[in-house]
């Protein structure tokens, strides 16, 4: 590699009990560049952006900035080096205010003591270059996520680093706030800032990269040109397969549902919704679109118990049930995979086996513990059937990469042997691989004779999976499409509420 | 080994046979010296499975709660209740038309320690307070309670049946310690036949995930309070039956601190998760032994706490593994740390 170099980390290598997380990776990163980093979940993207800031230390393998080695033992020191980052999940203080939370740490004094005016002054500049006047003495907490990602951006420039790291800054932007923290990247980078881009939507990574670094199972795939590298190749490099493969969850997969009723709602509501009648159908896949906040997760929520039913009734096969909390939806034969992975997902400091286990014991009763060989069998039978990656039953899920625990998560609801699966955002910040596998198997299940409801902002998930779609607008269905009426552009009509204005 | 070394059981187990071991070469061999008289076992060792009875059972309980990622400073306040029940019934003081009988005076004692429990759980698991505020409540007002009961005074008791609780010998060892034996043994079915001890993990891990997979998380959390307060009653009777009287003032006095470092010790996380009973039961054992110690080779008193103290440090450091893994760094591999 040439003399341009500004970071140049070589056999990095780094193991973590039972895993190989990077074995001999490389990474070369250019002043004046956005370089995006790539690979499927697991493949060592987390783990190369935590050892090069100092969250981890690598096992062996040198860093090189400015053509001289360093070593990065804390996140501090990499700051000191002009590596600054910006996470995917947020990491400020939602108490502090958002000024405090750009400067806390290196606020500018006056005579020994805090300059509230200048922090105040420099905060608001800073944010409207991001086309953001928001009044920066209020907590934080106050703003939106997308909101708060940008303020995390702005403090991670502001630092004057010389590389930046934005590890998936994108997942809960909306694009007209993409396009903003576009314009801010070239900037940086015609500033000559290095610009390390981690993300898993491919678009994006064309519209704004210069070059990409694929890795694979923590093992180095190649460094290309962004321009020199096609689509279709990216993917095949990413996955260590042909797209080909894939891509046969198409609308073919799709097929209408036998006709028999599996549950239906009646005039139902929660705290958060209301009047909602809906009906689904064993064999079918039923979509709920709407933006974020249309009540999409509300009714799922609500079919499961997992927020109070206040009205309505829910009738299974054609007679009343009655679901007060999860454990009756459980018994009822209903599995609900909660949006919010980490916190109402994942118990991360058990086992896979047990977290794959649990909703299974629970419906069958905490009186009679499941054997511990029970308990294997059935865990092993899904870590081969869904292909989940990891060296053991005995391996904690906090330990697996996103994808891997959203597929122990389906396996701990197909373990109930459900009826009706509901997914709520199933996919969100897993990689195309895991995401392409979980659409087959949520396809196949529905031809099977599953009922499944199947949630997701990816509008082109959508269309590939449901053959029904209930449309969400201010926590109302607005309509109900079925078979050839869903298209991008009908659905969103409704979204948009066209046809209540003409 | 290495399969051993990972479990919970292992790091306890070693800091106690090197406080034994400490103990035994410091009394020259006294302290392991164990006798027999009139068919009893009598001995130090002895001592400490007796004393270390009311911890054991203690542990128990509060490694549940713990386990869930909760607290129960209760649990002294709750033994003072029990005993001074029990003891005034014996006496007759209270429920005069039960004659002092034993048998009811310990079931009511533990009907009132569930109570307590349920009243720790109706807080915690109904009203969402937070823990260690919600059992303080209980801490605070349960020795007035208990002082109601006993009408102010300490009660003392003559009751041999009753002094059996604590004094008592079955097949030469103390009657205690089949108590803790019974305890121990039913906790440890109820968390492995049953699913009880996944569904306590997986709320002290993440209670939001264990509701949606089906776990009741309120009813639960209840019994597991509950079950707790059973616990420090049954503590409560082994103690007052060991003072042969109840002193509501004394009885479990601080004892829930050494409980929660009793399953500190043995390797339960304060925020919740694993949880082994086992161990906690070896951490009651480490607590206790401590205790012994410092009687044994007659620390003056005013500096008892101080020196249980050291001893402490010493061992919790010496369970922890970051402090473990520096100081091999400082001196090099060679050197083992317990």
């Amino acid at each position: 590699m040439g003399q341009d170099n500004l970071l140049v980390m070589e056999e990095i290598k780094k193991e973590f009990p039972g895993v190989v997380a990077l074995n001999n990776v490389r990474f070369f990163l250019r002043a004046g560049e956005v370089h995006a980093l790539l690979g499927e979940n697991g493949a060592g993207k987390s783990t190369l952006i935590k050892v090069l800031t100092g969250v981890e230390h690598m096992d062996s393998g040198t860093v090189m900035m400015d053509g001289s080695v360093i070593s990065i033992k804390s996140p501090l020191e990499a700051q000191k080096h002009g590596i600054s980052t910006v996470y995917q999940e947020v990491n400020l203080c939602p108490h502090l205010s958002v000024a405090e939370n750009i400067y806390v740490g290196r606020e500018p004094l006056k005579f020994g003591r805090i300059d509230w005016k200048e922090i105040i002054q420099r905060a608001k500049e800073l944010l409207k270059q991001f086309d953001l006047d928001i009044d920066v003495t209020k907590k934080l907490d106050n703003y939106s996520v997308a909101v708060q990602q940008m303020i995390a951006i702005a403090r991670a420039v502001d630092v004057k680093a010389k590389i930046l790291i934005l590890d998936e800054p994108t997942s809960s932007l909306s694009n007209t706030e993409v396009d903003k923290l576009f314009r801010i990247m070239r900037m940086l980078k015609k500033q000559g800032m290095g610009i390390v881009f981690v993300t898993h939507f491919l678009e994006q990574v064309y519209e704004i990269t210069d070059r990409i670094t694929v890795l694979r199972n923590g093992e180095y795939v190649g460094t290309y040109d962004t321009d020199k590298l096609p689509r279709v190749e990216l993917i095949g490099k990413m996955i260590g397969k042909e797209y080909e493969e894939l891509a046969d969850v198409s609308r073919s997969a799709v097929q209408a549902g036998t006709g028999e009723e599996y549950l239906r709602l009646e005039d139902a509501g929660s705290a958060d919704i209301a009047h909602i009648s809906l009906q689904f159908k064993k064999g079918e896949v039923t979509g709920f679109s709407g933006l974020l906040g249309s009540g999409r997760s509300e009714i799922a929520r609500l079919l499961f118990g997992a927020d109070k039913k206040t009205s309505g009734k829910t009738f299974i096969k054609g007679r009343e049930v009655h679901i007060a909390d999860p454990l009756d939806a459980i018994r009822n034969d209903i599995a609900f995979c909660s949006e919010n992975r980490k916190k109402e997902g994942i118990i991360g400091d058990l086992t896979i086996r047990e977290n794959i286990i649990i909703a299974l014991q629970a419906k069958r009763g905490l009186g009679k513990a499941i054997r511990y060989n029970e308990a294997q069998k059935i865990a092993e039978k899904f870590i081969e059937e869904l292909a989940i990656k990891t060296p053991s039953t005995d391996q904690k899920i906090k330990n697996l990469s996103g994808g891997n625990q959203q597929k122990v998560l389906l396996a701990r609801w197909l373990a109930t042997n459900p009826e009706l699966l509901i997914l709520d955002e199933p996919t969100r910040g897993i990689d195309i691989g895991a995401k392409a596998e979980i659409q087959k198997i949520v396809t196949r299940l529905a031809k099977e004779g599953m009922s499944c409801v199947f949630i997701s902002s990816e509008m082109e998930e959508m269309l590939r999976c449901c053959s029904k779609m209930y449309v969400l607008r201010d926590k109302e269905i607005v309509a109900e499409l079925a078979g050839e009426e869903i298209k991008e552009a009908r659905i969103m009509e409704h979204i948009a509420g066209k046809e209540v204005e003409a | 080994m290495n399969k051993l070394k990972s479990r919970m059981e292992f790091r306890p187990l070693v800091s106690l046979i090197i406080i034994l071991l400490v103990c035994g070469i410091f009394s020259g061999g006294s302290f392991f010296e164990i006798s027999v008289v009139e068919g009893h076992l009598y001995g130090r060792l002895i001592d400490i499975l007796r004393n270390g009875s009311r911890y054991m059972i203690l542990a128990i309980g509060m490694s549940m709660v713990l386990a869930t990622g909760g607290t129960d400073i209760s649990v002294g306040s709750v033994m003072a209740i029990s005993g001074a029940l029990a003891c005034s019934i014996v006496d007759q003081r209270i429920l005069a038309m039960l004659h002092g009988n034993v048998f009811a005076a310990v079931g009511i004692a533990l009907l009132a320690g569930a109570l307590c429990g349920a009243w720790n759980g109706f807080l915690v698991a109904k009203l969402k307070v937070q823990p260690i505020v919600a059992t303080m409540i209980l801490m605070t007002a349960g020795r007035g309670i208990a002082q109601l009961i006993a009408d102010g005074k300490i009660v003392t008791i003559t009751s041999d049946s009753y002094y059996y609780i604590s004094g008592g010998y079955v097949l030469g060892l103390p009657f205690p310690l089949f108590i803790a034996a019974f305890m121990l043994i039913f906790a440890v079915l109820i968390t492995k036949k049953t699913a009880f001890g996944l569904a306590v993990e997986s709320i002290g891990v993440n209670a939001d995930s264990a509701r949606l997979s089906g776990i009741k998380v309120e009813r639960n959390l209840w019994m597991i309070y509950i079950f707790c307060g059973v616990c420090a009653a049954i503590a409560g009777l082994i103690e007052s039956a060991g003072i042969k009287g109840a002193d509501c003032n004394n009885c479990g006095l601080m004892i829930e601190m050494d409980g929660i470092l009793a399953v500190a010790i043995g390797g339960t996380s304060l925020s919740g998760g694993r949880f082994s009973l086992i161990a906690s039961i070896i951490g009651a054992l480490v607590v206790q032994t401590i205790t012994t110690m410092i009687l044994a080779f007659g620390v003056a008193p005013e500096v008892i706490r101080v020196f249980k103290a050291l001893i402490v440090i010493v061992i919790c450091l010496a369970q922890s593994p970051a402090f473990v893994a520096k100081l091999k760094n400082a001196f090099g591999k060679k050197k083992v740390v317990a």
